[in-house]
């Protein structure tokens, strides 16, 4: 199925996105406001994949044909721009999915006030990739579903692990939430009530986020 | 009254002149200090330096206990993100937002903040001055007249 999608801001984050969905077929637009840029834009993906004008300016979003964008994406790089376009997008033009990027993370609250629900912020991916390598022991959070309310967790077992020996049908998990995969010994494997665990597991989970804390102490080491 | 003004352009500026001459205690935000020296050399209010999308620097200004909260940054987008921060964190009687694209105005004043077009306003102003009209409120003024077919 091949979408509209309108993608506002043309830096290297528009530009990749841009060039993806084109060649996924889907029917793309980038918009941006700087005309030497445009310039240089159209010469890159094709002019007729360019709009040369400011993606908050009501006249402008008209002309890109809002109305009729399955997708609005915003990928600016100031947060302001990215909320009134893509607040624009849903209130004056109906449209149902729009995606911001948002560059502080502390500005996510007002996203999610304003109804904004997908955002994705490099600053807070890098971080939980930091995260990543720094906590050796227990769960670490990959990604999330369902406008963040589900999360999916990875764990890798240590010796100590208090799941080592133990099969799936035998442990408690927290409502809500199940084991989706093992990998061992590089390779994924699918899992039942029969699978037991072993040194060295790497198990990927999904948990309901308000849950992820019960899950964190079923996989934690024996004292 | 207490009164945050986000902005020390040209109008947040004159703006804080005139409410701080009649003794209303004025409470400026702007990030460059550049811009103070609109204050003149001794600023009849208080200043705090920073970003005015960023919440501490909105508590910083004391923004919980003002009675108005005026949004007057060159950028209409900083504006409007602006106020909708101070209006879902804080009860603050009176939000102004200077837009001055007509048709963003518009939109957001339908969205149920008070926009206020400032070159709606001068041109309403001057047409009414022109024709010897008396002057009306604010809100006969604001409204550009351009309807832009959705």
């Amino acid at each position: 199925m091949s979408y509209y999608v309108i993608i506002v801001g043309g830096g290297n984050v528009g530009i990749q996105l841009a060039k993806r969905l084109i060649a996924r077929g889907h029917e793309t637009v980038l918009l941006e406001k700087d005309s030497r840029q445009a310039q240089k834009l159209g010469n890159l993906l094709g002019d007729e994949h360019i709009v040369y004008g400011d993606g908050c300016d009501i006249l402008v979003q008209k002309a890109a044909g809002f109305k009729r964008a399955d997708i609005v994406v915003s990928v600016t790089g100031e947060d302001e721009d990215n909320l009134i376009c893509c607040q624009l997008a849903k209130e004056v033009w109906g449209v149902n999915r729009v995606v911001a990027r948002v560059n502080d993370p502390a500005h996510e609250a007002i996203f999610r006030e304003i109804g904004i629900d997908d955002t994705v912020s490099a600053t807070g991916i890098i971080f939980s990739l930091i995260d990543q390598q720094i906590s050796s022991d227990e769960l670490v959070p990959v990604g999330h579903l369902h406008k963040g309310h589900v999360e999916i967790v990875e764990s890798t077992l240590g010796e100590k692990s208090r799941l080592i020996g133990q099969a799936v049908r035998d442990i408690t998990l927290p409502q809500g939430s199940f084991i989706a995969y093992v990998f061992r010994n590089g390779a994924g494997m699918q899992v039942n009530g029969d699978t037991i665990f072993e040194t060295g597991d790497m198990v990927v989970a999904m948990v309901p986020t308000a849950r992820a804390e019960e899950l964190r102490s079923v996989f934690a080491d024996i004292a | 009254m207490k009164v945050v003004i986000l902005g020390c352009g040209r109008s947040g500026a004159s703006l804080a002149l005139q409410l701080a001459a009649m003794n209303h205690q004025v409470t400026v935000i702007e990030k460059s200090p550049e811009s103070l020296r609109r204050l003149g050399k001794t600023y009849p209010c208080r200043i705090v330096l920073g970003n005015g999308l960023d919440l501490d620097t909105l508590e910083k200004a004391d923004i919980k206990d003002c009675n108005a909260f005026f949004a007057m940054t060159r950028g209409d987008n900083t504006n409007l993100m602006a106020a909708q921060i101070v209006q879902r964190n804080f009860r603050i009687e009176r939000v102004a937002v200077k837009v001055a694209d007509p048709l963003r105005a518009e939109a957001y004043r339908k969205l149920g903040l008070f926009t206020i077009n400032a070159a709606a306003l001068l041109a309403g102003m001057c047409r009414d001055w022109l024709l010897g009209e008396e002057f009306k409120p604010i809100d006969h003024y604001n409204v550009d007249g351009v309807e832009v077919e959705l």
